[in-house]
């Protein structure tokens, strides 16, 4: 059997949750440097990966075993432009959750060792969602994930984490389940035409009446729309976010969630184009919603973390509508949106995860004048916010433009009324800032300490790549345009052409 | 030309402001030196890269530097590109000459503060951002450099953020852009599907197969844009609650540079606003009305800096309304725009240099008498008086008396507008200089008032001489309408009356406007503003009503349907949620009977969906 690169990608964090697990309780501090070698030589494998990628395409890093025969189920992995975005997302913030979040488990219900495991086993779950193109091991990762993320938030969040946890567990079963429908109704679909199969290169094959096509989408679409999430299926997610530890939030926000626009693309598009377009008003108007409605109720927010999370609520929105607007440039800016958003949000999530660890307090009015104790910390969180109210020259200003611009070309009214978003975006960040970092010094804020070495380190990463990344996207943008060519012409669908055409003399 | 000044022109302060915001507490003894050279380093290549320019030939003038692709998305490309042509090449050596000698200033002026460094580095970062914003060849790169201004506006606004009136200034400051910065996103949107690129040459070219429909959109997009940064009504409402920023902060951002860039979008898109009657006429409104409302929020202000915003507002008032006049009156928009560039950085330094000497004190009912104690801040504030006046042979009387003229060509209304506005500015100038220097003193024992250190004075001499002497841009040879031309094309306007007589109503007005000053500030100044003023005078006090039509239109409304929505999202959307949760929860309680836990009745779900998954795909497959 030849068993390729994508499968020991899955397995290296796999066996790191392992042998993480093996360390004696004892040497607490060997279990956690155990976990984050292997996230680093996960990371390493990734990069690799990465780039053979994108020299030699995806060719070499397809692979399919036969899992159970009678189902049609394989055991199959492969790349496109999509998934190797999210893969290298995942691989990247892995360690640098696992290095900022190096005190954040002592509380927990469970050994402090077991949290870094259970990143590590999410982490190779992820990676299997991102990677798998077979439709019944995509829904068994899609599921699995869940197990992880639930002892995450039930094990070592705040005081309401065990009914985080399980809102987090009932939304998301409840999604799964109608998928599950789904599923298997592509089941029966396949094997009527001949030898059942659930590779996605057979399932596109597939003729599909009108009616069971919405069917079967909705079910798919259903169970994307509560993980993204879209409004009005969000309501778990301030709770998760608020409840669990900040690193928890950013796999939660930052990789899980993007499964949900993930799979849009991949599944609703690329298995039932048609229903995806009959979708799309729908879609649009609940993306546009999602996108107002999460900016509204950010402002409103008391908490730091529910706000964030509602922050993204918002952002999910765009990335949303730039799928469905079904453009080019709508389609490539949500796919990096998905990866601006992972680096924007960690950023936010876990400088304030430092904030809040000093002062013991999520709520906004327990602060104030925090930048002139503490400059180091203002200074990244308000960077980590400009990113998130995507400023131009830092990446995600790029996305959101795409995603505006490419709605914008076939949705006048819908993109019009989006952008009302960017002044949203400024409010909810900057008075967040304003009352957290400014004016006097508040009693309980006087004394808190500024980042450490290791804070600091864990999150330059993401800063530098958004910078970065806001100057020169030009790699990850042509990494990101064959698939998105190819599912555009999958729907069946092409960019408007420009109204009034200059030709090169005219200039 | 040399392509490595043009790119260089932006890198050096770039590079300069990382190393003093990264370098942290390091950088502390000589930031303010390199947080200086740096500027004048841009300078320097502004000159060279401009004499440079002026040797070619004037069609072979424009020259674009492609520094690298952006992105390419479908058919659209957008490249980052840089445009050294005429118009931008003013705003270069305006940007960096009138910005170095800011900078100069400040070492002095930020001596005794210990964030010294740090403003420095904001500083730069303004320099590069507004540089990007100049240079840039594509709308969406302007979009980069005008955000950037906006983001080091608001860092300097708020620089002192233990006040929280700074802090919310700062913020309001970015809002309200952000206002504005809908327009330029949708605008870029609309090039995007219109032209497929949003580069300046594809836009210019383009433009003429605009449908008037599109043209007058696109105007207005722009318009919007412009009166977030310029702080044009109705998004006006910013910049006096800007002055919270430190004086240079003042000059430099909220006078001289930054909120002209609207000035400059209009200026430079003016391909769009050929094709649009209604979006030029929206532009010389828009121009008009903060003409005057500038002026008389200025007449009413006791602080001497929001006296001088109120200024600003109106003189870019005058600049708008010249660029929506279109070739007629774009070189005279540019032209005023560096004359006052020039003349109101003199005066904000100058009430800076007054500040310094008076404990930080900014309300001139606490000044008076001051020409004794500071000569060279009053000679040199003098020379900017005298400038924004339009007294012949300053800069002012020059740039200004072009605008007035082309506004009668144009329109009487517009005309008598800006007559009317000349007439208010000279007296609310004249209320500030009597207030400020003249009369007796009305300060408070323990004030000493000095005249500031040489750094300080040094920069304030320079101005004052460019205050005089920049009209020489225009009577030697109408040499700015000749150069811009070949970028923004020139029409000679002809006024109803001869220029000459022209000018003599315009200077007779100013005289009324002095003179009803001098007669109503010659007498004793009270120390504390009276409190039973005319209707008017409150109006004008409480910047016509801006801020109260913003609170009750917006920010009311918006909190309460946040808190309405936040609520609602509590009990409506989740409430739904947690009573069918109680539900299940109630049925799982009878079930737990049987289970210990969560994590194992999960673990059983989890038995009972693969045996359905198993069932379900046998019984089709049996069937």
């Amino acid at each position: 059997m030849n068993i390729g690169w994508l499968t020991y990608l899955l397995l290296l964090p796999f066996v790191g949750a392992i042998a993480t697990m093996a360390v004696p309780k004892a040497k607490g501090l060997l279990a956690k440097q155990v976990s984050l070698v292997f996230s680093l030589l996960t990371l390493a494998l990734t990069i690799v990966i990465a780039i053979g990628y994108h020299q030699n395409g995806a060719a070499d890093y397809a692979e399919t075993h036969t899992w159970i025969e009678a189902f049609g189920a394989h055991f199959a992995l492969g790349l496109d432009g999509v998934g190797i975005v999210l893969v290298v997302l995942t691989a990247l913030l892995t360690p640098i959750v696992l290095l900022a979040s190096w005190n954040d488990a002592q509380q927990g219900r469970w050994s402090e060792k077991s949290f870094f495991a259970w990143i590590l086993g999410l982490e190779a779950l992820s990676l299997g969602v991102f990677a798998a193109t077979d439709v019944f091991l995509f829904y068994v990762l899609f599921e699995a994930t869940l197990i992880p993320m639930y002892f995450l938030i039930g094990g070592f969040g705040g005081a309401q984490r065990s009914y985080a946890a399980v809102k987090f567990l009932l939304y998301s079963l409840l999604g799964g389940l109608l998928m599950l429908a789904s599923v298997v109704g592509l089941y029966v679909l396949s094997a009527r035409a001949g030898d059942p199969s659930y590779l996605l290169t057979d399932l596109i094959q597939l003729d599909i009446s009108q009616n069971t096509e919405r069917w079967l989408f909705l079910g798919f679409f259903f169970a994307f729309a509560v993980k993204a999430p879209m409004v009005p299926f969000h309501t778990w997610l301030p709770d998760a976010a608020a409840e669990a530890t900040p690193g928890t939030s950013v796999l939660l926000v930052g990789v899980l969630d993007k499964i949900g626009t993930f799979g849009m693309i991949r599944f609703c598009l690329g298995l039932f184009p048609n229903a995806s377009e009959w979708a799309t008003p729908v879609v649009l108007v609940l993306a546009l919603i999602s996108v107002l409605y999460g900016a509204l109720l950010a402002i409103g927010q008391t908490d730091i973390k529910r706000l964030i999370a509602y922050t993204s609520i918002s952002h999910f929105g765009f990335i949303v509508m730039g799928i469905f607007a079904l453009t080019s440039q709508g389609m490539t800016g949500s796919t990096l949106y998905m990866f601006n958003h992972g680096l924007s949000t960690a950023a936010l999530f876990l400088v304030a995860g430092y904030l809040i660890s000093r002062r013991g307090s999520a709520r906004i009015a327990d602060y104030g004048g925090v930048e002139k104790v503490a400059p180091v910390l203002a200074g990244t969180f308000l960077f980590a916010g400009l990113s998130s109210l995507s400023l131009p020259g830092l990446s995600p200003f790029i996305s959101e433009f795409m995603v505006l611009a490419g709605t914008f070309s076939k949705h006048r009214v819908i993109a019009v009324i989006a952008v009302v978003g960017i002044v949203l975006a400024a409010l909810y960040i900057l008075l967040m800032y304003q009352r957290l970092m400014t004016g006097p010094v508040r009693d309980g804020v006087e004394k808190l300490k500024d980042l450490n070495f290791r804070e600091v380190f864990a999150i330059a990463p993401l800063l530098v790549l958004i910078v970065g990344l806001g100057v020169y996207p030009k790699p990850v943008v042509d990494i990101i345009k064959p698939a998105v060519e190819s599912t555009m012409q999958r729907v069946g669908v092409t960019d408007p052409a420009p109204e009034i055409p200059v030709t090169e003399g005219q200039k | 030309m040399s392509h490595e000044l043009t790119w260089l022109l932006v890198a050096i302060p770039a590079v300069s402001a990382a190393i003093l915001l990264l370098g942290g507490k390091a950088t502390d003894a000589w930031g303010h030196l390199l947080g200086t050279a740096a500027p004048l380093a841009s300078f320097v290549c502004g000159v060279v890269l401009f004499f440079q320019m002026q040797g070619l030939h004037a069609e072979e003038r424009s020259e674009t530097v492609h520094l690298f692709e952006w992105f390419s998305v479908g058919s659209i490309k957008v490249d980052v590109s840089l445009l050294a042509d005429q118009l931008s090449i003013l705003f270069v050596l305006l940007i960096t000459g009138v910005g170095s000698l800011i900078h100069i200033y400040s070492i002095g002026y930020m001596a005794h503060d210990p964030r010294r460094r740090r403003f420095f580095g904001y500083l730069n970062l303004f320099v590069a951002s507004m540089l990007l914003l100049v240079l840039a060849a594509d709308y969406l790169v302007v979009f980069v450099g005008w955000e950037g201004v906006g983001l080091a506006s608001y860092l300097l606004i708020g620089f002192w953020q233990h006040k929280n009136s700074a802090a919310v200034a700062a913020k309001k400051a970015f809002v309200v852009n952000r206002v504005g910065d809908i327009g330029l996103s949708l605008a870029v949107m609309s090039m995007w599907a219109l032209f497929g690129s949003s580069a300046f040459t594809t836009v210019n070219a383009g433009a003429e197969g605009l449908s008037e429909t599109w043209g007058t959109l696109l105007g207005l997009m722009l318009l919007l844009a412009a009166c977030g940064k310029s702080a044009q009504v109705p998004l006006q409402s910013w910049l006096l609650d800007a002055m919270e920023g430190p004086t240079p902060v003042s000059a430099l951002i909220h006078a001289a540079t930054m909120v002209t860039a609207g000035v400059y979008l209009v200026v430079r898109s003016h391909a769009i606003y050929e094709v649009s009657e209604a979006a030029s006429t929206a532009v010389v409104i828009v121009g008009t009305v903060t003409a005057l409302a500038g002026a008389i929020i200025g007449c009413a202000k006791d602080d001497i800096k929001k006296a001088l915003a109120g200024s600003t507002m109106s003189q870019i008032g005058y600049m708008m309304l010249a660029a929506g006049l279109g070739p007629a009156g774009y070189a005279f928009a540019i032209f005023h725009l560096l004359t006052h560039g020039f003349f109101k950085a003199n005066m904000f330094l100058g009430a800076g240099s007054v500040m310094h000497g008076m404990n930080d004190d900014v309300n001139m009912r606490h000044y008076g008498g001051l020409a004794k104690y500071m000569k060279v801040t009053f000679a040199t504030f003098a020379f900017g008086y005298l400038a924004i006046l339009g007294i012949p042979p300053f800069s002012g009387f020059f740039s200004k008396d072009k605008i007035i003229e082309a506004a009668f060509a144009d329109n009487t209304v517009i005309g008598l507008c800006a007559l009317l506005g000349a007439g208010i500015t000279a007296f609310y100038m004249t209320r500030l200089m009597l207030m400020t220097f003249f009369g007796e003193k009305r300060w408070k024992q323990d004030v000493h008032p000095h005249e500031s250190p040489a750094v300080m004075t040094g920069p304030l001499v320079v101005l004052a001489a460019l205050s005089l002497g920049g009209g020489a841009l225009y009577f030697a040879g109408h040499w700015i309408v000749d150069w811009l031309e070949p970028v923004v094309g020139h029409e000679e306007h002809h006024p109803p009356v001869s220029a000459l007589v022209m000018t003599l109503i315009t200077l007779a007005v100013v005289a009324v406007g002095i003179v009803i000053a001098v007669l109503r500030y010659r007498r004793d100044i009270p120390s504390e503003a009276p409190a039973r003023v005319s209707p008017a005078t409150t109006f004008a006090r409480r910047d016509l009503y801006g801020d109260a039509l913003n609170e009750a239109v917006f920010m009311r409304p918006g909190q309460y349907s946040t808190r309405t929505l936040v609520w609602l999202d509590n009990r409506g959307v989740d409430g739904l949620v947690n009573g069918l949760a109680a539900l299940f929860g109630g049925l799982s309680g009878r079930l737990r009977r049987f289970q210990t836990g969560f994590v194992r009745s999960y673990a059983l779900s989890m038995v009972f969906g693969a045996a359905f998954v198993v069932v379900a795909l046998l019984a089709v497959r049996l069937s």
